[in-house]
C-alpha cells in the first residue's frame, strides 16, 4: 500500500517553515513524520500527516505550493540488518530510491518513509520478502 | 597628448561650419538611401533642401532603438552590402538584437576616435596595451583594438574571462595600459593583490568604459593600481567606444563632435534643455556611411559643458552620466532590458509571468539573480527535479541576455505584485 505524503516547496526566508506549521495546527492536522531537505536557496518539506488531502488543500489555499506524493511506509523489524536486507532486495529489482526518512511510532517496528521511482515493483519486492507497509487507514488512526 | 589637434582644438566657428557642411550632406545621403528616413522626413514635412546648417537639426525627427528593431536587421543601412565590411550587434529591447554595419571609412573613423581617446590617457605607440573587453559582436573588444593599433601601440587582445592569464601577462609583458570595464579592473586589482603582483606591474593608464561608474570607483582604481583611469563612452548604434572620453582634467568627457553632434533634450517634451541642465543625450552621426543615424536618442542622462577645457581641447564635453531615461541595465558591460527577461520567460511553461531581477556587485563583479515563480502544477518534491528546472531557466536566460544569471525559484505569490507599473528590478549597485 502506498500513502500520500504532503510535500511543500519553501523558499529560504525566515519564518516560512513556521507559517506552514501554523496553518497545519490551525486546521487540526497531526504531523506524524517530517523531513526537510534543504539547499542554499530553498527547502523541500515532506510530511506524513493524518489528513494529507486536507493538509494539501489548506496549504494551497494559503499560497504554498503543496502537493501529494505517493510514498511507501515500510515497517522495518527491530532486528539488526533488516533495513539493509530490504534495500538490497529493492536494488536487485532495479528500483531506485529517491529519498527516505524515518517515521517513529510506538510499536515494535521502526518505520521508514520511502519514495522510489517504481512504486509497483517496490511493493512486489516487499511482498515477496514479507515486509509490511502501512495503509492510509493506519496512518489516520495514529 | 592631443592626437588630432586640428579637430580637437578647432575654434567654435570652424566647428559649426564643419558640422553644418556634414549635416547637409548627411541628410541628403540618408534621404536618398534609406527608405525609413525618406518616409519619416516626408511625414514630418522636411526635405533635405530645408537643412542649411547645424541649427536646422531640430527640424529633423528623432530615431530610437525601436526604429532599429522594427527595421531589423539591415533596414537602416545606407550603404550597399558590398560596402559593409563589418557587423556589430547589441541587445535589443526584446528578443531581437540591434544590428549595425560599418564601411571601411566607418572603421577608419572609429579607430581615429579611439586613438584620440587613448591619447587623452597619454597612451602612445610606445605603450603595451591589453584589451580586456569581449571580442565579437560586442563593440568593446574590436573597437578598442583597432584604435590602439591606429595609435601604433603594442596590442594584446586578451578579451575577457581569464583573469589569471591576464595578470600573468600584464607582469610578464610589462603592460603599461589596459582597456576594460571599470568593475573588471577593480576585480583585477584584487587578483593582483592576492597574487602579490601589485608591485611588479608597469601599468600607468586604464581606459574604462562599457558601463557607468562613479568618481569613487575611479579614485579606488587609481589608488589601488597607482594609475590614471579614463572614462570612455560609446554605444554601438552610434559607433562603439570612442564617442567621448575624459582627459587628464577629468572634468567631463570630450565628444568627437566633428563626427557626432550632441544635443540634450527633455525626455518627456522632447524639447532641448539649456546647457548645464540634465537631460537625454541625443547624437547625430555626421559622417557615418554604414548606418548613419539622425538624432538618435541614447536614453543616457547627462548635461553639456561648452567651455574650453584646461587640456586645450575645445570640443564640447558631457558630464558623468546621471542615469537612464529607460529601464536598461548594464551588467558586466552588457546591456540588459527587463523586457528581454520577460520575453524569454514566456517560453518557459513552468513559470508564471512574475519575476524580479536583483542586480548587485560582489567583489566588484556584477551579479544578476532572477527570481521566478513556478506554476503550482509544475512543482516536484524532488530536489533533482527542481535543479533541472533551475538549469533549464538559466539556459533560456543565458541565451536571451548573453550573460549568465542565478535563477532562484520562488513559491507561488511570493513576488510582490505592484499596482500600476510593475517593478521588476532591484539594483543594489550605486552607479549614478
Amino acid at each position: 500500500m502506498t500513502v500520500n505524503q504532503v510535500s511543500v516547496f519553501i523558499e529560504n526566508r525566515q519564518g516560512r517553515l513556521g507559517e506552514v506549521l501554523q496553518i497545519l495546527k490551525d486546521n487540526d492536522v497531526n504531523i506524524l513524520s517530517i523531513s526537510l531537505a534543504d539547499t542554499t536557496e530553498y527547502g523541500l518539506l515532506r510530511l506524513i500527516v493524518n489528513k494529507p488531502e486536507h493538509a494539501k488543500e489548506v496549504l494551497l489555499a494559503a499560497g504554498f505550493s503543496s502537493m501529494l506524493t505517493e510514498v511507501l511506509i515500510i515497517k522495518v523489524p527491530h532486528v539488526a540488518g533488516s533495513l539493509q536486507n530490504i534495500l538490497s532486495e529493492i536494488a536487485k529489482a532495479n528500483v531506485s530510491i529517491e529519498y527516505m526518512y524515518g517515521l517513529s511510532v510506538e510499536s515494535t517496528d521502526a518505520s521508514i518513509v520511502m519514495k522510489t521511482n517504481e512504486l509497483e515493483r517496490a511493493q512486489e519486492v516487499l511482498k515477496n520478502i514479507h515486509i509490511d507497509t502501512m495503509t492510509e487507514k493506519e496512518i489516520e488512526s495514529l | 597628448m592631443i592626437w588630432n589637434e586640428k579637430m580637437e582644438c578647432m575654434s567654435r566657428e570652424e566647428m559649426t561650419k564643419l558640422q553644418s557642411e556634414r549635416l547637409v550632406k548627411l541628410v541628403k545621403y540618408v534621404y536618398d538611401n534609406v527608405e525609413f528616413y525618406r518616409n519619416k522626413m516626408d511625414k514630418a514635412g522636411v526635405k533635405p533642401s530645408d537643412i542649411h546648417g547645424i541649427e536646422d537639426i531640430t527640424k529633423l525627427p528623432y530615431t530610437t532603438k525601436d526604429d532599429l528593431r522594427d527595421t531589423y536587421p539591415f533596414g537602416l543601412f545606407a550603404a550597399p552590402h558590398s560596402d559593409i565590411v563589418r557587423i556589430h550587434a547589441s541587445s535589443g529591447t526584446t528578443g531581437k538584437a540591434t544590428v549595425v554595419g560599418y564601411t571601411q571609412n566607418d572603421i577608419d573613423m572609429w579607430s581615429e576616435c579611439v586613438a584620440r581617446c587613448m591619447s587623452m590617457a597619454d597612451v602612445t605607440k610606445d605603450d603595451i596595451i591589453q584589451i580586456a573587453y569581449g571580442y565579437g559582436l560586442f563593440t568593446g573588444g574590436l573597437g578598442a583594438h583597432y584604435g590602439a593599433e591606429k595609435l601604433g601601440a603594442m596590442v594584446v587582445p586578451m578579451s575577457t574571462g581569464n583573469s589569471k592569464k591576464l595578470t600573468t601577462m600584464m607582469v610578464d609583458f610589462g603592460a603599461t595600459a589596459i582597456a576594460c570595464t571599470p568593475s573588471y579592473l577593480l576585480h583585477l586589482s584584487e587578483v593582483l593583490r592576492d597574487e602579490g603582483l601589485l608591485d611588479k606591474i608597469k601599468l600607468k593608464a586604464a581606459i574604462c568604459g562599457a558601463e557607468p561608474w562613479t568618481e569613487k570607483m575611479r579614485n579606488e582604481i587609481e589608488t589601488r593600481l597607482n594609475i590614471t583611469a579614463h572614462d570612455i563612452y560609446g554605444l554601438s548604434e552610434i559607433m562603439g567606444p570612442g564617442v567621448a572620453c575624459d582627459c587628464k582634467c577629468h572634468s567631463g568627457l570630450h565628444i568627437c563632435e566633428d563626427y557626432f553632434y550632441p544635443e540634450i533634450i527633455d525626455s518627456k517634451t522632447l524639447e532641448p534643455v539649456a546647457d548645464g541642465e540634465t537631460g537625454e543625450l541625443v547624437f547625430t552621426t555626421l559622417s557615418k556611411e554604414g548606418i548613419p543615424l539622425i538624432r538618435y536618442r541614447t536614453k543616457d542622462l547627462t548635461s553639456i559643458i561648452r567651455e574650453k577645457c584646461e587640456c586645450g581641447r575645445t570640443s564640447v564635453r558631457i558630464t558623468r552620466f546621471k542615469g537612464r531615461s529607460d529601464d536598461m541595465l548594464i551588467i558586466r558591460g552588457v546591456n540588459v532590458f527587463p523586457s528581454q527577461v520577460e520575453a524569454a520567460l514566456v517560453n518557459v511553461e513552468e513559470v508564471t509571468p512574475h519575476y524580479m531581477m536583483i542586480v548587485d556587485r560582489e567583489n566588484n563583479l556584477d551579479s544578476l539573480e532572477i527570481q521566478v515563480e513556478v506554476d503550482v502544477k509544475y512543482y516536484t518534491d524532488e530536489i533533482k527535479g527542481i535543479e533541472k528546472l533551475t538549469k533549464k531557466i538559466a539556459g533560456v536566460i543565458q541565451s536571451a541576455l548573453g550573460i549568465s544569471a542565478k535563477i532562484k525559484l520562488m513559491g507561488p505569490n511570493t513576488l510582490k505584485r505592484s499596482e500600476g507599473k510593475a517593478v521588476h528590478v532591484v539594483d543594489n549597485r550605486k552607479l549614478y
